[in-house]
């Protein structure tokens, strides 16, 4: 008797588990497949708030219409050679910085490490950085995007807690005995077993590249260099629509259309991340799971 | 310095060198803006440069404790960064306990990887989201809300939802991320402990209070302490997307005050002198609070 009432609370604890579980799914999913769906739909009926779930009177003028867009597509551009650039900079440079101070046999390695940590903690902010990028002359261009977020302190601490676990110390000495330099033992035997850490920053860093719109905001003034969130924000949040090839239809429709588009915009915009994602969802787990290791 | 040591660094030139351009870049972008936040106690003048403009002691500090607004902007900085904590913070741990109960293996792979998605949209993306989601006629808040017979209300233009808005949005986009280091920590709790409750009786609901909840308690605390050294540096960016001059009464907060006056209106000494109060409170709270865990318990960050 006592076993099988135990039976029945585990069924019960089962099921609200999973009410939860489904719950949770739909609350995270739904504005996402409603973007996705509004985005296909005509403007008219998104409008009218007859577009719930599934697209209606499906068509594909929005999207033609943001592909149109000269702004979209030139930050298209911009975002993607700062994605590309800037990634290979955060790379190079992380695994610079992480790959000594993983050592245990380097000298200094706690006092550079502090000296490197406690910029989390503590740094100059929005002024003194902004006032050091006008000085040392990069304002206004593609290198105030990339060198100020050069490393992250974050993703330096992953790094290193990454080797410092996977290479063990005697590998190191075995490759000293060899004759091994330290530079080469790093490209011959630490980064050829370190593709999945590779993984994790490059995935890390471009996401963050990709979405960013701090940099530019404070350090851009000329248009041309403006990377697609900045054209985004200028499109959804403010509103600038006219430039979309609107021209040839009516006030009203225009209006339409500008709120129309913009399920569109967010879609093209999101969409060359989102299609990243399952192809290293599993690196990204990993990624974080190895900087949980140490705080 | 002994030869020995000297004989070690020799060892391992190779490996300064390669250290020498990532700490370079931590100098020039880290630690020249901590010397640059003197200007804070100087009159800055471009001009002169930072060492040569004069020394105007605490009068930007003053300047921002008396001035009207030097309440309000304390209040919606430090309202909205508890508000964040308190239901931004324990809900990942729910999460995470609640995907770890998961008996089905596909669901539990469907929750996490669906979970995550919202992580890798942009701000800008998010806040947009949150525009059109809250419009009166068709945005899909108001006809969620109008099915429980609210008022249609345009969110984004009052002050009152800002927070919420704000709040509840960031947990939709962070919630699945933020729980992985949870789920890692949970994996790494002995299974045997499960088991012994198992034999001695305990329902699933004791096991999560008796064994995973303090399996996760370090994991929580470093978590806790990072966040607290954070707290009044809350999503900038966000929030800036986030104003417009509806809202601005519970929606300007420090950040997004040192950007208005610092970098649109170039008063440059006054908003390092708010910003550098920031950052004091900043760390002040995260030494407070590392020594308050660490007393009660042995985790600490250093």
């Amino acid at each position: 008797m006592a076993r099988r009432s135990f039976t029945t609370d585990d069924q019960v604890f089962n099921s609200v588990v999973n009410v939860f579980s489904i719950i949770t799914i739909l609350i995270v999913l739904y504005p996402l497949v409603f973007v996705l769906s509004a985005s296909f739909s005509d403007p008219d009926l998104v409008l009218k708030g007859e577009v719930l779930l599934l697209p209606k009177g499906i068509t594909l003028e929005p999207y033609r219409m943001v592909l149109q867009n000269e702004k979209i597509w030139l930050g298209y551009r911009n975002t993607i050679v700062y994605t590309l650039l800037g990634t290979a900079i955060n790379l190079v440079m992380t695994i610079m910085l992480a790959y000594p101070l993983s050592r245990k046999d380097m000298p200094f390695r706690r006092a550079i490490t502090l000296f490197v940590v406690f910029t989390m903690y503590f740094n100059g902010g929005m002024i003194p950085t902004y006032l050091l990028v006008r000085d040392i002359g990069i304002y206004d261009s593609i290198w105030a995007i990339i060198l100020p977020v050069a490393i992250t302190t974050y993703n330096f601490i992953i790094a290193k807690t990454f080797f410092e676990n996977s290479i063990p110390h005697e590998m190191y000495e075995s490759a000293m005995i060899d004759g091994s330099s330290n530079i080469r033992t790093l490209i011959s035997i630490v980064l050829p077993v370190s593709s999945s850490i590779i993984a994790v920053l490059i995935l890390f860093y471009s996401v963050s590249h990709w979405n960013s719109y701090f940099s530019a905001l404070i350090y851009l003034r000329d248009e041309t260099l403006f990377p697609l969130q900045i054209v985004l924000r200028d499109i959804l949040l403010l509103g600038q629509t006219e430039q979309m090839g609107t021209n040839e239809v009516g006030m009203g429709d225009k209006i339409k259309m500008a709120e129309g588009i913009k399920y569109s915009v967010i879609v093209v915009s999101s969409l060359p991340v989102l299609i990243l994602y399952p192809f290293v969802q599993k690196h990204f787990v990993k990624g974080v799971m190895i900087g949980a290791v140490k705080g | 310095m002994s030869k020995r040591t000297l004989k070690r660094i020799y060892g391992k030139l190779d490996l300064f060198l390669l250290l020498l351009i990532p700490l370079a870049w931590y100098v020039v972008f880290k630690y020249i803006p901590m010397y640059g936040l003197q200007i804070a106690f100087r009159r800055f003048n471009p001009s002169l440069g930072i060492a040569a403009s004069p020394w105007a002691g605490m009068r930007y500090f003053n300047q921002f404790f008396d001035s009207y607004y030097f309440w309000e902007i304390i209040y919606n900085t430090i309202s909205l960064s508890i508000y964040q904590l308190v239901i931004g913070f324990p809900i990942p741990i729910v999460l995470a306990l609640l995907i770890n109960e998961i008996q089905s293996k596909h669901l539990k792979k469907t929750i996490q990887n669906i979970t995550y998605i919202p992580h890798f949209l942009s701000v800008v993306v998010v806040v947009s989201m949150l525009n059109l989601f809250s419009n009166v006629d068709y945005g899909i808040f108001n006809r969620f809300f109008g099915l429980f017979g609210a008022p249609a209300v345009d969110y984004m233009a009052k002050a009152q939802y800002f927070q919420t808005l704000f709040v509840s949005s960031t947990v939709w986009q962070s919630m699945g991320f933020n729980s992985i280091i949870y789920i890692a920590a949970l994996t790494a709790i002995d299974s045997t402990l499960y088991e012994a409750a198992t034999i001695d009786g305990c329902s699933r609901f004791q096991k999560i209070l008796h064994i995973s909840l303090p399996g996760l308690l370090p994991t929580i605390l470093i978590l806790f302490i990072m966040r607290m050294g954070s707290l009044m540096e809350i999503g900038f960016e966000k929030v800036l997307l986030m104003q417009n001059p509806i809202n601005m009464s519970s929606s300007e907060i420090i950040s997004t005050f040192i950007y208005k006056n610092g970098i649109q209106k170039g008063q440059f000494s006054y908003s390092a002198a708010v910003g550098f109060f920031n950052s004091i409170i900043n760390f002040g709270l995260l030494v407070i609070s590392n020594s308050l865990v660490k007393k009660f318990t042995k985790t600490s960050l250093w």
